[in-house]
């Protein structure tokens, strides 16, 4: 293991994918991912990194490229960020529908209409339903550690994967991390392989128009339609919970670290009340936890490390013994709730014990969350809520509203 | 190398003939080769060969005695149009379903 | 009955393709790289130029392809009816994808030959920022628009070169207002390694050009005339007839650019030697979609036409 390393996070994501030998980058530069893109075209051209560069014109091609690239068996790589991300998105369905081994990281942002180039979780959330594997880090070690499980993921599901971290609070800040060596990442992430590489020795016609029927084959083997295609790839994606666990011990053998890869749960074990979070945001309410046992309230932190696929029975099984559940998210469902929060509403729909709900909107286009208002939103939430009748409580709060 | 509890299922096509099916049932006329008029044929040196070059479907054969698969043909008339010898004649196909029929 | 066949005898035919093309209907491959029984429309000049121009590009080849009519021609899964390996991508990615596709190989150290394979609509509407883009970086790869002058898969709606007064599903009763855009003149802004137009009734001087192109580094264009019966509404037997008459009247011309240099090939060239071109009417009467077009109209396009020839005539 080498020495810690003082860095930010976007060239922790950079560094992650060098050890990862990533083989064909292409980027298009948006805040806050730009440095990710800088480092890698910095490290390549300096011969440091051993991969093709791509400056394409639009985020739209970078993911062609990865999508022409995986195709024929070489690994890619891309990041982006909020626009970016919706303006790729076409190509986002297309690689998980053709089954790519992708890693893209999602520098997290607010979308526009107006610009906003400040953190929250909208972009990710509106790629929820891409058919992508959705990671969340919450610090710059889960950054490195993340990307580099992300690719064994993918290459081994043959679902791409989406590695989120948040813009400025994550991409941008200075923090200590370590990298794992060469070898042990060699050891750990094999070559790179896509079961229908395209090959003027075998050919084959790759995302062909798929009828709505199984047909038969040139040899009259029967061949499941569009639906049952589709149907694959959800079913393929729910065992992927399992292999990202997997890959979790597997990088833990190999690195020491790890053991937290779908839920990290923080002073939950006799919560009573759970707060829920994804990225860096639940590392923040780890203070506001400290503070909140101090005051003699039984409090716990839950972040949530994967979104999608969602870990519906791990989560609802974590949230059986709390009374109370806090979910504070960057992003919503315009007109309706938190996209988590309905989530996990619905996770614990069949189970016994259904604690109360509590849906929190923060920090959206990089509104500051100052831990004082956190402090006090849970707190009220702790002490209050009760009183609600079940609309008033199913309803999401802003938190920090300047109207 | 993707984990054996994976199927993986895509869209990946191998190549046969006959995707849309028996194509010469689109058809309503057919070529048919007059082979004392057809240049390699009446001369039995390889020349001309416009049928097959120009047949959209390669059905044609580059024979000196040229051979259509109508099996396939989709009877389009170009090899007809474009035949330099008007050695090839278009055929409305009901006519030999009739003849069949007589016989 | 072959009215357009008594034009054309067999000497002339010869001495056409001797002077358009290095490879003659005798020396061209009997190897087919497409299954007969495929979806495309009897009579498609597309199924004419992807059958000859497979011949040209050998197996050797990984074809990129948007959705457009060869999407459907070259098979519905789990068929395909080509044999060569396809990658069929979203309409506005086809030289992004092809630039991926290059990539890897670069890392795989194979020779192999990226072809980009789109319509008129993929390259010259939906798909020209990503072509402008692998241009400017001086991709390796060979890129093929078979312009059918409009939208056909999805039902002969315009495409950006539908030619103006053309009828189509978007443009109905009166045509197209606009003029169609030069898509040629806006690849050679960009100063590609090598661009040539090509014709579908001219399938050999297609073959050898891609052979030409195959042989170039850089990225190479060629932009194909491809008559289509059901969206132009002429008979299937005339798909070679018209592409034939748009380049003998002068319309359509098949010309080469190599560093900077137009020179324009066989069948073109051999234009220049004569004193009047078959006027253009003659072409647009063959065709359903340039019913509405007026007297006046065809004057303009002809006086263009005959402006066009002059031009030439003082420059070759
Ligand atoms: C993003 C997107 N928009 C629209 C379409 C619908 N579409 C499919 S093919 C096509 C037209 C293709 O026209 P062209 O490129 O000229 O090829 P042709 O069909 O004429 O051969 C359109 C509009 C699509 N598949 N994807
Ligand atoms: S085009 Fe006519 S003359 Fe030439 S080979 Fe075919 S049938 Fe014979
Ligand atoms: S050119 Fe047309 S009619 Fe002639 S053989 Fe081919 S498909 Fe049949
Ligand atoms: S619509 Fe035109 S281009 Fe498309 S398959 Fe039919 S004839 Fe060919
Ligand atoms: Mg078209």
């Amino acid at each position: 293991m080498s020495d810690a390393i003082i860095e930010s996070g976007n060239v922790a994501a950079a560094m992650a994918v060098q050890l990862a030998r990533a083989e064909v980058i292409a980027a298009y530069p948006i805040t806050p991912q730009t440095p990710v893109t800088e480092k890698l075209s910095e490290l390549i051209t300096s011969g440091e990194m051993d991969a093709e560069y791509v400056a394409v014109e639009s985020e739209h091609s970078a993911m062609a490229v990865c999508i022409g690239a995986a195709s024929a068996g070489v690994r890619p790589f891309t990041a982006t960020s909020s626009n970016g991300l919706l303006y790729m998105s076409e190509q986002l369905h297309w690689a998980a529908g053709a089954r790519l081994p992708i890693v893209m990281c999602v520098v997290n942002r607010g979308i526009g209409a107006p610009w906003s180039v400040w953190n929250d979780h909208q972009d990710a959330i509106s790629q929820r339903d891409a058919g992508w594997i959705q990671i969340f880090a919450k610090d710059h070690q889960e950054i490195v550690d993340s990307t580099l499980k992300a690719f064994r993921l993918a290459e081994l599901t043959h679902i791409p994967v989406m590695v989120n971290y948040d813009g400025y609070y994550l991409s941008h800040t200075y923090m200590p991390f370590e990298t794992p060596e060469p070898e042990q990442v060699d050891a750990f992430l094999p070559t790179f392989e896509y079961k229908h590489a395209l090959n003027p020795e075998r050919p084959e016609s790759l995302n062909t128009v798929t009828l709505p029927d199984a047909r038969r084959d040139v040899k009259s083997i029967q061949r499941g339609g569009y639906m049952d295609l589709r149907h694959n790839l959800h079913e393929e994606m729910r065992l992927a919970i399992k292999v990202w666990q997997e890959i979790d011990q597997e990088f833990q053998k190999v690195c020491g670290r790890g053991g937290a890869p779908i839920i990290d749960p923080y002073r939950c074990d006799d919560a009573d009340f759970v707060v829920v979070a994804m990225g860096s945001l639940a590392n923040q309410f780890r203070d506001v936890v400290d503070r909140l046992r101090d005051d003699g309230l039984k409090v716990g932190v839950l972040a949530l490390q994967i979104y999608r696929p969602f870990p519906n029975s791990i989560i609802a099984e974590a949230l059986q013994s709390a009374k109370h559940v806090m979910v504070y998210e960057k992003g919503l469902s315009y007109g309706y709730q938190g996209a988590l929060y309905g989530d996990i509403k619905s996770a614990l729909y069949p189970y016994p014990s259904r604690p109360c709900l509590h849906n929190f909107i923060v920090g959206l286009g990089g509104r500051g969350i100052p831990t004082e208002s956190l402090f006090q939103t849970v707190k009220t939430a702790c002490v209050q809520d009760e009183q609600m009748s079940p609309a008033q409580a199913d309803e999401p709060r802003w938190i920090g509203l300047q109207l | 190398m993707p984990d054996p509890r994976f199927k993986i299922l895509t869209s990946a096509s191998t190549s046969g003939p006959g995707d849309a099916g028996r194509t010469g049932s689109w058809r309503v006329e057919r070529p048919v080769i007059d082979m004392d008029r057809c240049i390699p044929a009446k001369t039995g040196k390889h020349a001309c060969h416009l049928c097959w070059l120009y047949c959209p479907d390669n059905v044609v054969s580059k024979d000196l005695e040229p051979t259509i698969d109508l099996e396939y043909c989709k009877g389009c008339g170009i090899c007809a149009q474009e035949c330099p010898a008007q050695a090839i004649e278009m055929i409305p196909d009901a006519d030999f379903i009739k003849g069949a029929d007589r016989e | 009955m072959n009215p357009g066949g008594l034009d054309y005898n067999y000497e002339d035919w010869t001495t056409i393709m001797n002077m358009t093309a290095k490879t003659s209907v005798l020396n061209l491959t009997q190897e087919e790289f497409i299954y007969p029984g495929n979806r495309a429309c009897s009579g498609c000049g597309l199924s004419i130029l992807y059958r000859i121009g497979l011949k040209a590009l050998g197996r050797d080849c990984i074809f990129v392809v948007p959705p457009s009519c060869l999407t459907v021609m070259q098979g519905l899964f789990p068929i395909a009816a080509t044999q060569m390996p396809v990658l069929n991508c979203t309409f506005a990615s086809t030289a992004a994808i092809a630039t991926g596709v290059r990539a890897a190989m670069k890392r795989l150290g194979r020779d192999t030959q990226v072809v980009a394979w789109a319509g008129d609509g993929g390259t010259s509407d939906i798909g020209i920022q990503a072509l402008s883009g692998a241009l400017e970086r001086v991709e390796d790869i060979i890129y093929i628009c078979y312009d059918n002058e409009a939208y056909m898969n999805t039902g002969v709606q315009r495409s950006g070169t539908t030619p103006q007064g053309t009828l189509t599903t978007t443009t109905p009763l009166s045509g197209k207002a606009e003029a169609s855009k030069n898509i040629p003149a806006i690849i050679a802004a960009h100063n590609p390694a090598y661009l040539a137009t090509c014709s579908a009734s001219y399938p050999l001087d297609f073959h050898d050009k891609l052979l030409k192109a195959k042989e170039i580094k850089g990225l190479k264009y060629l932009h194909i005339q491809t008559p289509c019966p059901p969206g132009w509404g002429c008979e299937e037997r005339m798909t070679v007839e018209i592409g034939r008459t748009a380049v003998e009247t002068g319309l359509f011309d098949l010309y080469e650019i190599e560093d900077g240099q137009m020179k324009l090939s066989g069948p073109s060239q051999k234009l220049l030697g004569k004193t009047s071109l078959r006027p253009v009417r003659e072409y647009l009467e063959m065709q359903v979609r340039f019913k509405a077009l007026s007297d006046e109209q065809i004057n303009v396009m002809q006086a263009e036409i005959d402006q066009k020839w002059a031009g030439y005539r003082d420059t070759f």
